[in-house]
């Protein structure tokens, strides 16, 4: 499996079916594609957000996000998997991640989707600033559910040692 | 010597985003930390006393007992919220 072109870390857009074409490009065995794409959203916590801004620690955020796909790889019978993740400035409608799988079966690739998206939320280094209307900001605080996603994936793992 | 990051609120509020330290002064995470509080109440309440301190060296996740050794990078950062 090689590494690279499968985290992509841009500030540029992506499009969905450009990626999804090559990410199945050369398999003949996939059943099932799953994507997940993150969108920035125009307000959040009850404030207006006019723009977001995306900061990521360059080297580990690649790093990181490897390690998570790998992790999946293990994890599920997958055929490729992607992740692009968007920096820089965005706004309200913008797509700024990427998750997208193919396996044979779908439940697999829904799982994985899942799992990814859920440990990049708490362990891909990027971090979320936020521009009010007046111009103000504010930076993002880590929210506890998103550390609870990732952990009900902790108690799947302990489930399934001990079924 | 050392290289120190800081990323997001803290490379705001700190006023720095990279600095270098002398390595030989510090033989784990603590040292730098300990080092850095030294500075003042800013930094040490950004970093010394900050329970959601964040810490990687070499872009592997670390913490304050991690030892160190010359040439290392090490960077402090609050908890991540991408997606």
């Amino acid at each position: 499996m090689s590494t690279f072109p499968f985290i992509k870390i841009q500030q540029e857009d992506f499009d969905l079916s450009t990626e999804i074409k090559a990410l199945r490009e050369g398999h003949k065995d996939i059943g099932a594609v799953v994507s997940f794409i993150g969108t920035v959203r125009d307000i959040n916590e009850g404030d207006d957000i006019s723009v977001l801004e995306l900061e990521h620690y360059p080297g580990m955020t690649e790093k990181a996000l490897e390690a998570i796909r790998l992790q999946a790889h293990e994890r599920w019978p997958l055929q490729s998997s992607l992740i692009i993740h968007r920096i820089g400035e965005m706004m309200p409608c913008d797509q700024i991640v990427l998750v997208a799988v193919s396996s044979r079966h779908r439940e697999a690739a829904f799982e994985a989707a899942h799992f990814i998206m859920d440990y990049l939320k708490t362990n891909a280094p990027f971090w979320k600033k936020e521009t009010f209307p007046d111009g103000e900001t504010r930076w993002v605080d880590a929210r506890v559910s998103d550390k609870e996603a990732e952990a009900r994936w902790h108690q799947t793992v302990d489930n399934e040692q001990t079924a | 010597m050392l290289e120190i990051l800081y990323f997001a609120n803290f490379r705001e509020v700190l006023g720095q985003s990279q600095e270098s330290l002398p390595s030989d002064n510090f033989k784990t995470v603590d040292c730098v930390l300990n080092a850095l509080a030294d500075r003042g109440e800013q930094w040490r309440v950004a970093l010394a006393d900050n329970t959601n301190l964040q810490i990687a060296v070499n872009h592997d996740v670390a913490d304050r007992s991690t030892q160190l050794k010359p040439g290392d990078e090490i960077a402090f950062f609050p908890p991540v919220t991408g997606g």
